[in-house]
């Protein structure tokens, strides 16, 4: 349980953090909070030969709002987002995954872009971030792109992004008004990862769920309106489609009855609080 | 921009219950074992070593942290304070252990240093906090002795003391 070797770089600028990922190519890796990465690292599922350390940044521990989103940079820790006094208003429904993100002692030091590049299947925040069709800002030293949440999470523990290419901000967009944000999760106990986890958006005219822990990464579905048998019928295609499959924690069959039943009452919340 | 490499052993320094310390670490080399080994201070226990039981929990820069998934190199500079700066004076317990000893919220005593810190910073912050929310931020570590009503009820004690006399914390 000790991690491989590796060479550190205290990066101090973001050109630094560029250049270093274009020297390294896939075996570097950035170091933000560390809370996903070291246990990798330990347990060398990981074994990149060169860490970026970013959180010496100042540039990157930013949450600025901007054209109705939320821009969390990629040095902001996930407790600071939750302390931040505006994010229940700006956004409900992060503010709510962000509390089952591991525990208080890992929140402390884990960040909220890291735990996107991470892309574990169960995690709270690519689920949310893909909900609210966020997006992913990324940049290298040759260019800079936006990828829209929906098109940036491919597989486990897999994205888009490339080699040498740095998760700068992920764009959160905020609440809309009349809109209602719910979240649910089902765990062996609150911090673990999500057997099965929900989000939903409810608008007027319909609702948006997104369910985490069951395919290879979290999965989102948009359903009309409708009445109650109509949204039961509908919550079983979309848990049968999603390929759930048994392991240790759950079998496929009790997976997909959580996607029905948990997703239903995550829609039901979601449409109590839209007004 | 310093490269430390793999295979030397680099000087990291930071500050430790108050002084500074210094030591090498190789880059990879963690935290909890950075303490342990190099410093002599073995206060911080090293439990499942990744980040689930808690037992390593230390602060950081005022915040309860994973020392296992934390590397040493990236505590240069920081302040650090460990289950050995709990207490006050030699032969004196602060509040929050003297709680853990009267109300037996130990057993083995080897989860116990990482909720003492996790504790400690806790109440620092949220000094009437209710028992639930406690049991939420005691889910960030594992006990498999106490059943964990004592370390609740001890807990929640030093709160009540430390809101009467917090100069004793």
């Amino acid at each position: 349980m000790k991690p491989a070797r590796f060479d550190y770089i205290r990066a101090g600028t973001l050109a630094e953090v560029h250049a270093a990922l274009a020297d390294g190519g896939d075996d570097a890796r950035i170091i933000a909070g560390g809370q996903s990465l070291v246990p990798m690292l330990s347990m060398r599922v990981a074994r990149p030969t060169l860490l970026i350390d970013i959180m010496h940044l100042p540039e990157l521990a930013k949450i600025e709002v901007k054209d109705d989103a939320l821009r969390v940079g990629a040095g902001v820790r996930q407790a600071a987002l939750l302390a931040w006094p505006e994010l229940i208003a700006r956004q409900p429904l992060f503010s709510a995954a962000l509390l089952w993100v591991g525990h208080a002692q890992t929140r402390s030091r884990g960040t909220v872009c890291g735990s996107i590049a991470h892309a574990d299947p169960s995690a709270e925040l690519p689920l949310a971030l893909l909900a609210l069709k966020g997006a992913v800002e990324l940049s290298s030293h040759r260019n800079r792109r936006r990828v829209a949440a929906e098109d940036f999470f491919t597989g486990v523990m897999s994205t888009t992004r490339g080699d040498d290419e740095l998760i700068e901000a992920v764009e959160i967009p905020c609440r809309t008004a009349g809109h209602g944000y719910a979240f649910k999760e089902f765990a062996r106990r609150h911090g673990d990862f999500a057997i099965v986890a929900c989000a939903a958006i409810a608008r007027k005219d319909g609702v948006r769920l997104a369910i985490g822990g069951v395919a290879d990464c979290p999965a989102a579905r948009d359903f009309p309106d409708t009445d109650s048998s109509a949204l039961d019928d509908a919550l079983d295609r979309f848990a049968s489609d999603l390929e759930a499959r048994d392991d240790l924690h759950a079998t496929a069959d009790y997976r997909r009855a959580l996607v029905r039943r948990l997703g239903r009452s995550t829609i039901e919340e979601a449409r109590r609080c839209r007004a | 921009m310093p490269r430390l490499t793999a295979d030397a052993r680099h000087r990291v320094r930071f500050e430790l219950n108050g002084r500074m310390v210094e030591a090498d670490a190789e880059p990879r080399m963690l935290l909890t074992d950075f303490l342990r080994y190099e410093l002599g201070m073995t206060g911080t226990h090293v439990g499942c070593e990744h980040g689930v039981c808690g037992a390593c929990t230390v602060e950081i820069d005022g915040v309860p942290a994973r020392a296992c998934l934390t590397l040493a190199v990236q505590a240069e500079g920081a302040k650090i304070r460990t289950v050995e700066g709990l207490a006050p004076a030699p032969g004196r317990l602060s509040v929050l252990q003297d709680a853990f000893r009267r109300h037996y919220a130990l057993q083995c005593g080897f989860c116990t240093t990482g909720i003492l810190i996790s504790l400690d910073c806790y109440l620092r912050h949220h000094p009437n906090p209710a028992e639930a929310e406690l049991r939420e931020y005691l889910g960030g570590h594992l006990c498999r002795c106490t059943g964990y009503a004592p370390i609740l009820a001890a807990a929640l004690d030093a709160a009540e003391k430390l809101r009467e006399t917090p100069a004793n914390a």
